[in-house]
């Protein structure tokens, strides 16, 4: 894992439960897409084609602050566990690791930020795709950082530039700005009370769109929901930012009302749900990814409703990462068949629990520390 | 919660519209949602780009299907048919050998054809990109200092600095 030992927080700092909201949001990620003048990009990138861009990045030397500590990584030199522990951590895409076809393609990269959070896909579909990921709602920062980024390179590098449609991608739902923000929301109350359908149709009505927690068609796991804008043409970024973060807020705000209609309404069955999701986590011998990522909505749901005392949102978030099968295997140090992974899975789950926060169930937080009503 | 429109039905669209810049949320009830063409029931719909892709070929009539699928880019040899299959194009050219066909597509995904974003210098501007590209920088700052991102407008402010003219030297 040599690769991940440089970077800070191992590229686990948007775990850390910091920024707004950090209890309902993830994570914020924005990236921009570039592509240079007089090479082939997408379908039609050759292998000299992709040499040639990674050389130009690799020769940057000093000229790009923002790059000065960082390591580059052909992915076909690092090994297929580490490969996917960086999807898991979500710091390169399936498309770049090769993961849908014969593993990575030559020349294909990422480059990793040892100081800031802010990684660089070399060769995906577009030459270049600068990405940023932050703890928590940070959507201006996130465009704050990855301007900053461009800036530096934009002065080093020849982009594919055109007087009216802006910066050019392989895919024209990419062009103009080549900008895509997304935020990782968890809304598990608008999906208990049904509301999740309208909220869902609202934001194609606003520009915006939705994925599950792995993006491009992905599916929803967990009620984690992730929010971005549709459109890249036509609107600046800091429009598409500011519209992004305002809706997003709003959705929000429609979990928390959900949740108050929850705790007025049916608090008896969701505090039941909350504690057997609980329950089960911490028992449990064997676990899927899926069942687990269930379980984990409801307890995060308790977290956050002060119904489940003493458990850190810090903590809920790395159980996420780190019981994927690539980052249960590097803990095994081999690899583990299906069945196998399940109970690894569990029993890593198990651990964390029993070490985080102290929480009696005999002892009803909700008798002496009421929950928040709603009030009226 | 109620209807925002008759008042007495319970509230179950909750429909946020973008006017004027300012996020407003109406709340319906079944009914008036219904009234007003608002669908209670499917979720939300996304039209993927082979949709648009497809709709294309069909509002251009066979005549332009035609010529266009014998067109290649002369850069990369990308064929429009291949563009329509894959839905990526293959190099910067493209956007210049397909522009009449890609700024009908572009408008229907984006609703917009024009950049409005960060404008790219190349290393040796013309006059007009720079004005652009200043522009955008002083929109940038106001911003900044609005926010109170002090850090930021410095920054934004030398960058303004050494593209105007008094600062180019000899
Ligand atoms: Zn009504
Ligand atoms: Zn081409």
């Amino acid at each position: 894992m040599d690769e991940l030992r440089t970077i800070p927080d191992f590229g686990l700092g948007w775990l850390d439960a910091s920024g707004d909201h950090s209890d309902v949001v993830l994570s914020t990620r924005a990236r921009l897409a570039r592509n240079l003048q007089g090479h082939a990009f997408g379908p039609r990138a050759r292998v000299n084609d992709r040499k040639a861009v990674l050389h130009r990045i690799e020769d940057l030397g000093g000229k790009v602050p923002a790059l000065n500590e960082t390591t580059t990584r052909e992915l076909h030199e690092v090994p297929l566990r580490v490969r996917r522990i960086l999807l898991e951590r979500r710091l390169v895409s399936r498309d770049l690791v090769g993961e849908n076809g014969d593993g990575p393609q030559v020349g294909t990269a990422v480059v990793l930020s040892h100081r800031d959070p802010i990684s660089v896909m070399v060769n995906e579909e577009d030459h270049l795709r600068l990405q940023t990921l932050l703890s928590g709602l940070r959507l201006q920062e996130a465009w704050a950082r990855l301007d900053s980024l461009d800036e530096e390179l934009g002065r080093e590098l020849p982009y594919a530039y055109h007087h009216e449609f802006g910066f050019l991608t392989s895919c024209p739902t990419n062009v103009g700005t080549g900008l895509r923000a997304s935020v990782l929301v968890h809304l598990p109350a608008l999906v208990l009370t049904k509301e999740i359908g309208k909220v869902l149709q609202g934001l194609s009505q606003v520009g915006l769109t939705f994925r599950g927690l792995y993006g491009e068609g992905s599916e929803v796991v967990g009620n984690f929901f992730q929010l971005s804008n549709q459109t890249t043409l036509g609107k600046s970024e800091e429009d598409l930012v500011d519209h992004l973060d305002k809706i997003v807020r709003q959705v929000i705000t429609y979990e928390m009302q959900a949740r108050q209609v929850l705790l007025r309404d049916a608090a008896g069955v969701t505090e039941d749900k909350i504690w057997r999701a609980y329950g089960l986590l911490r028992h449990a011998r064997s676990l899927s990814f899926e069942e687990l990522m269930n379980l984990m909505s409801g307890v995060r749901l308790g977290a956050s409703l002060k119904l489940l005392p003493g458990l850190r949102v810090y903590s809920l978030n790395k159980v996420m990462i780190f019981t994927q099968t690539a980052h249960l295997e590097e803990a095994a140090g081999r690899e583990l068949p299906a069945a196998e992974c399940d109970t690894h899975r569990a029993a890593y789950v198990r651990r964390i629990l029993a070490t985080e926060g102290v929480i009696n169930p005999d002892v009803d937080p909700s008798e002496d520390d009421p929950p928040e009503h709603s009030g009226g | 919660m109620m209807c925002d429109e008759c008042g007495s039905g319970k509230a179950v669209i909750h429909l946020t519209q973008i006017v004027n810049d300012e996020t407003k949320t109406v709340h319906l009830c079944e009914r008036c949602a219904a009234a007003r063409g608002l669908d209670t029931g499917g979720s939300a719909e996304t039209t993927p780009l082979s949709d648009f892709l497809a709709q294309m070929g069909e509002e251009g009539g066979a005549s332009i299907s035609e010529v266009v699928r014998s067109d290649s880019c002369s850069f990369c040899q990308l064929t429009f048919s291949d563009f329509r299959e894959s839905g990526r194009l293959g190099c910067p050219h493209c956007y210049a050998s397909f522009e009449p066909h890609l700024r009908g597509l572009l408008r229907r995904i984006h609703g917009s054809t024009q950049h409005v974003g960060k404008v790219y210098l190349p290393p040796d501007p013309t006059q007009s990109e720079r004005d652009k590209r200043l522009a955008g920088l002083r929109r940038k700052l106001r911003r900044a200092v609005d926010n109170e991102d002090f850090e930021r407008a410095a920054k934004l402010r030398d960058q303004i600095r050494s593209m105007e003219p008094a600062g180019e030297g000899a």
